[in-house]
């Protein structure tokens, strides 16, 4: 399992990546081979509010569809269109293909650290 | 086998309508095609092969053993059909006003429907089970609506509903609220407890689950909802493992929506129609939408769903296969379900663990994700594997809450002998899974297409034939 240290994770199996101020929102090496190959992604659209815990976008595998949980909550600034076109990169890339970029953030969901993230999916397993 | 487009050639055609005698009407010129369409031009015994050869493809369950668990693929008995048929009800008109007979089934049908769920009134209008569970929600809404509580905003739904129960939640603009599973199968009852308040508008279950287990707390589980102010809604998709035992109206249900398509054996799969009538309580009827038949109450009916009377002959289906088996015979008919899944469930257990190992209802789930960390082989393998065994594969992965999931239901009406040689086909691909593993990610060998590449057709469908240049 592949789980950068640079990143902060959730127990939804999303990564972020604040820059600046800007939180940069994709999801996890295991939710991607969890789920399975990613065929669709619904994107949020830019500059729409977006609140913890309500679904930032949602991915549909071969398996099944699964929304990405908000882990902030803050206006959409900017969205990966490419993701649209290629949502295999999901797969392929899980921590180069970003969803969406969230600025404006007033609250975020309790993070988890690279170690913690790793042994809460230890334990769900 | 071949498409229509590469069967035939040019100029082959059938000419059997006479020319017309009114005169042509003439189109403007910008209107008028530039070339003509690309139709298929066959001879009649060309379509006439062409459909004979999609017929033989077709696997139905007069074809053979057909488990898809949460679908119900009982035997529709042909009794069904022939009376459906019958030119009353076949041939009439929706707006036709001397419709007593068909009257007379939909009354029947509400009396009998309300008997065996435990309701007070029940509507024919949704199309399917989603439809149903639609309306139940636009009921428990009216309801509020007429109480002041628009502020009841959330539904309440277990994680191992169907897709359908948050989805229509979200369609009726209800907030959904997931509570967990416990260790047993069943809602977690602490979690669900947390999530209880002033501004739960009410709880949607199916029990039996999805896990075909029976949730034991469901009398505290309705108390509970109903002590806070909600309602709740009784997803009937699995009433076959209980109808004629108990009703969800004792179990607390205020509303509740049937699949007629599958537990009351009429066509589904490949198009149904299907019928998903809806039930409630006395102090709900008012709100139900009535039809231009039935009538409706003018001010608080929250108003037709559907055109007319829903799918009409579904019900004509239903109802003739509750007469004909009558009270006991649908008593038998769930406890034959629950008996034929557990006595299945029993002999594919050692080549397949089951994800909550307790007695189960009219279906159960396995779970292979063991099998796919040891062996490589996935849900995906052992499903198509088992296709080369003459058998359609059972659901799979799903409910989303178990990992690598294959959800199995036999149904009342396959004997014991079509029980152990399902259970022989199941040992047959364990074993194939223990010695050639490989030969599975290939499987099926048997038919005309083998393994397509879902992602890719997924991804990048094709969905248009391209002529040759």
């Amino acid at each position: 399992m592949n789980t950068p240290k640079n990143l902060k994770y959730t127990k939804t199996h999303e990564w972020l990546l604040e820059e600046d101020g800007v939180y940069v929102i994709g999801i996890t090496d295991h939710a991607q081979s969890e789920l399975g190959d990613i065929v669709f992604i619904n994107l949020p659209l830019a500059d729409s509010d977006i609140s913890t815990g309500e679904a930032l976008a949602d991915v549909e595998s071969v398996k099944a569809v699964s929304d990405v949980i908000s882990p902030v909550t803050g206006v959409v600034s900017a969205v990966n269109e490419e993701l649209a076109d290629s949502p295999e990169k999901l797969n392929e890339q899980p921590y180069e293909a970003w969803i969406a970029k969230v600025r404006d953030v007033t609250e975020t969901e309790d993070l988890l650290t690279a170690e913690e993230y790793e042994a809460f999916v230890q334990s769900e397993a | 086998m071949k498409l229509i487009f590469e069967r035939g050639g040019s100029g082959r055609t059938m000419q059997y309508l006479p020319e017309g005698d009114t005169p042509k009407a003439v189109l403007p010129a910008h209107l008028l095609r530039q070339q003509p369409a690309r139709l298929p031009e066959v001879t009649e015994i060309e379509v006439g092969r062409h459909y004979a050869e999609l017929a033989k493809q077709v696997f139905g369950v007069v074809s053979g053993f057909y488990p898809l668990g949460s679908c119900t693929m009982k035997y529709n008995p042909r009794i069904n059909e022939r009376v459906a048929s019958l030119p009353g009800f076949a041939a009439i008109h929706p707006l036709q006003k001397d419709a007593e007979g068909c009257r007379g089934v939909l009354e029947l049908a509400e009396k009998l429907l309300c008997e065996i769920t435990g309701m007070d009134a029940m509507t024919f209008q949704p199309s399917a089970g989603a439809h149903g569970e639609l309306l139940g929600l636009m009921l428990i809404k009216k309801y509020h609506e007429q109480n002041g509580a628009l502020h009841r905003k959330k539904i309440i739904i277990p994680d191992a509903a169907h897709g359908t129960n948050p989805a229509s939640a979200s369609m009726a603009d209800f907030d959904v609220i997931n509570v967990p599973s416990d260790e047993n199968g069943c809602m977690d009852m602490d979690a669900f407890e947390k999530v209880l308040g002033a501004d739960v508008a009410g709880l949607m279950l199916t029990n039996p689950n999805t896990l075909g287990l029976f949730d034991p707390n469901v009398l505290a589980i309705t108390e509970k909802v109903h002590a806070c102010g909600g309602l709740c809604y009784y997803d009937g998709a699995n009433l076959n493992a209980i109808m004629g035992h108990v009703r969800p109206g004792d179990m607390g249900f205020d509303v509740v929506h049937l699949n007629l398509h599958k537990t009351f054996s009429t066509p589904h799969g490949g198009g149904g129609p299907g019928s998903g009538p809806v039930g409630c309580k006395e102090f709900l009827k008012d709100y139900m939408p009535g039809s231009a038949l039935m009538g409706n109450h003018p001010d608080r009916s929250v108003g037709q769903v559907r055109a007319f009377h829903g799918n009409f002959g579904v019900v004509v289906r239903a109802l003739t296969y509750i007469l004909t088996l009558g009270a006991d015979g649908i008593r038998e008919a769930s406890q034959t379900a629950v008996l034929n899944a557990n006595y299945l469930m029993h002999k594919i257990k050692e080549d397949f663990p089951v994800a909550y190992d307790h007695p189960c209802m009219h279906e159960f789930v396995l779970t292979l994700e063991q099998l796919k960390a040891e062996n490589g082989v996935s849900a995906m393998d052992v499903a198509k594997g088992l296709i080369d065994h003459g058998m359609h594969p059972p659901t799979m992965y799903f409910p989303l809450i178990v990992h690598e999931a294959l959800m199995v239901e036999p149904t009342e009406t396959e004997s014991r002998e079509a029980l152990d040689e399902a259970a022989k086909a199941f040992h047959a691909v364990r074993l194939q899974a223990d010695n050639d593993p490989e030969s599975l990610h290939n499987a099926p060998v048997s038919t005309p297409i083998g393994r397509p590449d879902d992602v890719a057709a997924a991804r990048d469908p094709i969905l248009r034939y391209t002529f040759p240049e």
